[in-house]
């Protein structure tokens, strides 16, 4: 299935989303990678609030090129995911809903989606230039000192995304090469 | 004999342009695999991603931005003729022109100072250099940007001489297998055979320097990066590995001579934007 939605990524909303099927994500999305995400999760650990409403929140795995003069953002492809498992639980476990990256999950974040009802989308690896397209606002809310690795506030329009992994479980990366082998 | 005097700037300046155009634009022999992948691939989504592939690769040129955000760690292989005379200091000029191209260039800085404390450096230097003397009163100078999404399903194996041919062979399909869909595929495979476990993983980046599809021009290793690209395409990862035929474009061995005790084989796995530009000074 072919799909638009809308942030925020309300349960039902991600309920409707498969393994396989193609959105187009409008709305509000935050970009954090492997420094940032270190951050975050030591923040929890102290008890300290996260700079962003987490509730029902996309984390785009990404870390733009810079934007030139007058340009929203530099190329900004999806970086690739595993790298955040240590520490996506536990901000799915507070609400977080998508996860935008590329490549495989372990078996740990795949059951704190099921628990809490949250999709791994992909976007396009080494499609930077073309997701740029998608993005009509950045700002950086905090962590500036990491550069690209500094979490922003994305507003992106019809950004091309793929369901890879949904919130029972089923994986594109699985079922989709068995799919072609059996064919 | 007469030596050739070569400015330590015009060595920056070169980097400098190199690190941008490569980043901005695939060499016509990587464009046109990924541009004949999509013509030869059936299988539906498969299609469709390489078509989305192709589209950022028309948008990449339209507006000037890097193919991809990842714009790498900057690899410079550099033969110098033993008649040139470098007016400078070498090795700052290459350091030099990697800062200015990542800062002119708009390019990401991906560098961090040290490797567990981290510490982003702010220009993406250093370089990683490989600097060779050769014959000659030239300089060629090489720039391989190389992402690291692809960059960390690279494997290196100690083999063992009794594992023979098929060891190799399966060394190789395992890395790429266990890759998966983490390196974006469609990738691009260097194989580096022989030397020492530090010369394997060098051989292994050279070869992914050669034109995509370029054969090793001792025929036993030719046929056998045909018969690992056919294996590696037969596992269905497909396109960002959701299925499909198109899993790597290019196969490329080096290799070396190595011990009586040894066989190491490295596998540096490389992304569907495999950049490298060159410039003769």
């Amino acid at each position: 299935m072919n799909y638009e939605i809308e942030t925020p990524l309300t349960k039902e909303k991600c309920a409707a989303l498969k393994a396989g099927d193609t959105v187009l994500l409008s709305g509000t999305i935050y970009t954090a990678r492997d420094a940032a995400h270190k951050r975050l999760v030591e923040l929890v650990k102290n008890g300290e609030p996260l700079p962003f409403d987490i509730k029902d929140a996309a984390i785009y795995y990404a870390g733009p090129a810079p934007a030139r003069p007058n340009e929203v953002i530099g190329s900004c492809g999806p970086t690739t995911s595993y790298r955040m498992d240590a520490y996506a639980p536990t901000l799915l476990d507070l609400g977080l809903k998508g996860m935008i990256g590329k490549g495989k999950r372990n078996d740990e974040v795949i059951d704190a989606m099921k628990r809490n009802g949250a999709v791994y989308f992909a976007a396009t690896g080494g499609a930077g230039a073309l997701i740029a397209s998608c993005i009509k606002s950045a700002e950086i809310i905090c962590y500036e000192d990491l550069g690209s690795e500094a979490i922003r506030r994305l507003k992106v329009e019809k950004m091309p995304l793929t369901v890879v992994i949904d919130t029972t479980g089923a994986n594109l990366y699985i079922d989709g090469v068995k799919a072609y082998l059996e064919s | 004999m007469s030596i050739k005097n070569i400015s330590a700037e015009l060595i920056r300046d070169t980097v400098a342009r190199l690190c941008i155009e490569a980043n901005k634009k695939l060499s016509p022999d990587m464009e046109s695999a990924v541009r004949a992948s999509f013509e030869n691939e059936k299988w539906g989504i498969a299609k469709a991603t390489l078509g989305t592939i192709c589209e950022n690769l028309d948008v990449a040129e339209k507006t000037g931005l890097p193919i991809c955000q990842d714009t790498g760690m900057a690899c410079v292989f550099i033969e110098i003729g033993q008649d040139v005379h470098i007016d400078g200091d070498y090795e700052a000029a290459v350091n030099e022109g990697v800062a200015k191209g990542y800062t002119e260039g708009y390019l990401r800085k991906s560098v961090v100072r040290d490797p567990i404390r981290r510490g982003n450096t702010g220009d993406n230097t250093p370089a990683v250099l490989n600097t060779r003397i050769v014959s000659g009163d030239k300089i060629k100078i090489t720039v391989a940007p190389k992402g690291f999404g692809s960059e960390n399903m690279s494997r290196i194996g100690m083999l063992k001489p009794s594992d023979g041919e098929n060891g190799v062979k399966d060394f190789v399909v395992e890395t790429v297998k266990l890759a998966g869909s983490n390196p974006c595929p469609p990738i691009v495979v260097g194989v580096g055979i022989g030397g020492t476990f530090d010369r394997a993983a060098l051989l292994a980046k050279q070869a992914l320097l050669r034109p995509v599809g370029s054969h090793h021009e001792d025929k036993y290793y030719a046929d056998m990066e045909t018969e690992l690209l056919d294996r590696i395409n037969a596992l269905g990862i497909g396109p960002q590995g959701f299925g499909g035929k198109t899993t790597a474009l290019g196969l490329q061995i080096e290799t070396y001579p190595t011990h009586i005790a040894g066989m190491p084989v490295a596998v540096n796995i490389s992304c569907h934007v495999t950049r490298h530009k060159e410039a003769v000074l």
